[in-house]
């Protein structure tokens, strides 16, 4: 048995601090009030997908865009584990910020580079002032090699395809084909992101396009920032799926409460009753591995790898199953646009395609616990 | 943390004064039970100190450590996990200082007749009988599922005590006496071919009256205690990684790459995540306990697990191929104690589909989550303010 398959020498801690609980309630009042579910629908449909004002509030006045960012680089000082809690709570309002992206990856990989071009870079971000993304598809998994740009005299060339939130971006980090990680102003001249009609209407992709795009260069190898960004975006992705899913299960809990047919409540008959139990049961677990996730991230366990592969693995399904029940148990008005339902599905399906998908996180485990395949 | 250096210390003293490797194991156990160190949440003189029950890990491991000999917990785990519970809460003083040491130090096996065949998930409608005559109550009844009940010394019972009142009300506990010569122990043998189980027949047993555990009529109350310990039972010490059914299909994979197909493959580590999944939850749930904090979170260990087992074992079957068609053996054996990873894959996987079973059926506690966690209308009741001598059956 390799080491990765035998338990962690220490274990992680799975629970919420009084600290991280404090954080959970000023970010889930502030949803409250600025971000209900009719909002995010009526924005949805603009031609502004993103709530710059609720950002502004988030990343700035909160302070929360610069969690991971130590103090002495213009952050916060805190770290996975708080980072985590603010995105179970974007994900149970499925706000249209910029979190994940720009103070969650673009974040992690401007922290593994050091200069001082990276550095100004991360304190824009950390200040929530300026958002950063990372010019990959959404889809790319940890490990994964993502595509690069071919440098040309110093300006960048090259289309990238699926970047989340490349339209709120003020700067784009973009990896070269010599292997050099590259800062892109959004506005300069010769690069055009392109909005595409996105499955997920509150997280929505883009095409990015460089032509001669002036580039700055940050990191000589783009590799380790690039890595480690991934995986902490898997990582914490998982996260935010568990507030999604613990949405979809809290809301229908309530409907079924309320909807009344056969002059009984709904929510009284055992066929619901075992399915929404089910789904507790789901999301209790998944609380586990995504805090197990995210604590190994907090702590730089070597045992990352292994829990952000478990984490992501069971988030997905978890949260897409959750979200299907939740459209399928509000019966026909899951199916309407004006309720948020589907919002929340079409997160979670999006969110299982995002820093790659089960199968691609089992292909990983398989290397790491030594559970290989038949022809391997 | 006073609490734990001072037990760190009183277990260092119990070592030091009888050294496991050269102390009889008897003499140990009882020892270590005078020095209340057995169960420290149980009072003083009753093998406890009175300290939260969180801190016996402190003394386990520093008896793990030394070598130091247990008291075969699996032997006696419904002893030890249901009765002493139940004793402790509703005994009197007499009953405590009779019944817990032996219970403990494993000379006396417990076996628990709550179950029979006309009264499984329905147990308050039970209908074993028990009649007051004189000092004594005379008990008649047929009893099933008893795990252990050919070699206890000792039961613990619930009866009808009151036909004219609605079931949960006219229910009586009681200390049964298993050497009684009214008390007929059958091996009810199950589909794995063991009888680890046994149907017991009970007719005119007497039991006095200072064997009642709680007052006449409150015997339902009574069993909630043990059955709520049967529920705490389950998720109490920590698993490593691949602990339990997925470590047994895991290691056969690695050993045997001949079996591997792709299909196998991808069902394998969706297995292998939830099994982690479950595992990270219990440890979860015990920092919770540690952290005094306790959530629902506990109600639904018992039905990942008896799941995630069903379908691990399917799977290792389905994977060792043509061996897969072989059984270990028949024979009807009568096991003292469970092992649900024991044995062959067929074992573990036809043992495995009473986990979904007792305990409490997983169609039952997925109510229990329904209606206790989300807040969800209970099932209709047609039962409660019904004589249970008027109820169907």
């Amino acid at each position: 048995m390799t080491a990765p398959a035998t338990t962690p020498a220490t274990t992680p801690d799975l629970l919420y601090s009084q600290e991280e609980e404090d954080l959970r309630a000023a970010v889930r009042d502030l949803l409250a009030d600025r971000c209900d579910a009719a909002s995010v629908l009526a924005r949805a449909e603009s031609g502004e997908p993103h709530d710059r004002t609720l950002w502004k509030s988030l990343a700035e006045d909160m302070g929360l865009a610069g969690l991971l960012v130590p103090e002495e680089r213009g952050g916060q000082g805190a770290g996975h584990r708080e980072a985590a809690v603010v995105l179970e709570e974007l994900g149970r309002a499925v706000a249209p910020v910029p979190y994940l992206t720009s103070a969650v990856v673009a974040t992690e990989a401007l922290l593994a580079c050091t200069g001082e071009e990276a550095g100004r870079l991360l304190t824009g971000l950390a200040s929530g002032r300026t958002v950063g993304v990372l010019a990959v598809s959404l889809t790319t998994a940890p490990g994964d090699t993502p595509r690069t740009a071919r440098v040309e005299d110093g300006a960048l060339h090259g289309e990238f395809t699926g970047v989340a939130d490349a339209r709120a971006a003020d700067v784009l980090l973009v990896p070269g084909e010599d292997g050099a990680l590259y800062a892109v102003d959004a506005t300069a001249a010769g690069v055009a992101v392109t909005p595409r009609v996105s499955l997920d209407l509150t997280r929505p992709v883009d095409t990015v396009t460089l032509d001669a795009a002036p580039a700055r260069r940050v990191a000589d190898d783009a590799s380790g920032p690039v890595g480690r960004a991934l995986l902490a975006g898997a990582g914490l992705l998982a996260s935010e799926q568990l507030g999604v899913a613990e949405q979809a299960l809290t809301g229908t809990v309530g409907y079924l409460k309320e909807r009344k047919q056969f002059n009984r409540q709904v929510g009284g008959f055992q066929a619901l009753k075992h399915r929404l139990a089910r789904i507790w049961l789901d999301v209790v677990n998944l609380r586990a591995a995504a805090r197990s996730a995210a604590d190994a991230l907090a702590t730089g366990s070597r045992d990352a790898d292994v829990a952000v592969a478990v984490a992501q693995t069971y988030a997905s399904r978890v949260a897409v199953h959750a979200t299907e029940e939740a459209v399928q148990l509000h019966g026909g008005i899951g199916m309407t646009w004006e309720h948020p339902a589907h919002l929340y599905l079409k997160r979670a399906k999006a969110d299982s395609l995002a820093c790659g998908t089960p199968g691609r996180h089992k292909e990983r485990l398989a290397e790491l616990v030594d559970l290989r395949g038949p022809s391997a | 943390m006073t609490d734990a250096s001072d037990l760190r210390r009183r277990t260092q003293e119990l070592l030091a004064a009888h050294p496991p490797a050269t102390t009889d194991r008897k003499a140990f156990l009882e020892a270590r039970f005078d020095a209340g160190l057995a169960w420290v949440h149980f009072p003083e003189g009753l093998g406890g100190l009175g300290l939260p029950r969180t801190l016996q890990s402190v003394v386990e491991a520093e008896l793990a450590a030394a070598g130091a000999p247990d008291n075969d917990p699996r032997r006696i785990g419904i002893g030890l996990g249901m009765a002493a519970p139940t004793i402790l809460q509703y005994g009197t003083e007499e009953q405590k200082h009779r019944f817990l040491r032996p219970l403990w130090l494993g000379e006396e096996v417990w076996c628990q007749l709550f179950s029979e065949p006309g009264a499984g998930s329905d147990l308050a409608a039970l209908g074993t009988r028990a009649v007051k005559d004189g000092d004594d109550w005379v008990v008649n009844g047929q009893k099933v599922w008893t795990s252990s009940a050919h070699i206890a010394r000792w039961a613990i019972l619930i009866a009808r005590t009151d036909p004219d009142v609605p079931k949960h009300r006219g229910i009586t506990y009681f200390v049964c006496d298993m050497t009684d010569p009214g008390v007929e122990v059958r091996p009810l043998r199950q589909i794995t071919g063991e009888a680890e189980f046994n149907e017991v027949f009970i007719s005119d047993v007497r039991i006095p009256d200072d064997r009642r555990l709680g007052e006449v009529g409150d015997g339902w109350r009574v069993a909630q205690t043990t059955l709520n310990n049967e529920r705490v039972a389950i998720g109490g010490t920590p698993v490593p990684r691949e602990g339990g059914m997925i470590g047994k299909v895991a290691a056969t994979w690695r050993d045997r790459p001949e079996l591997r197909t792709h299909d196998l493959h991808q069902r394998l580590l969706d297995l292998w995540v939830e099994a982690e999944a479950a595992r990270l939850a219990g440890a979860r749930l015990r920092q919770q306990l540690v952290a005094g904090q306790p959530g629902p979170e506990g109600a639904g260990m018992k039905l990942g697990f008896a799941r995630l087992n069903q379908r691990i074992s399917g799977l290792e079957v389905e994977l060792l191929g043509e061996e897969g068609l072989l059984y270990e053996d028949w024979t009807m054996v009568r096991p003292e104690q469970v092992d649900f990873t024991g044995r062959d894959a067929g074992y573990r996987y036809l043992r495995s589909k009473g986990n979904s079973i007792e305990g409490g059926t997983s169609e039952i506690l997925l109510n229990i989550v329904a209606e206790r966690v989300l807040g969800l209308p209970a099932e209709p009741r047609t039962d409660k303010d019904v004589a249970w001598k008027d109820l169907a059956r």
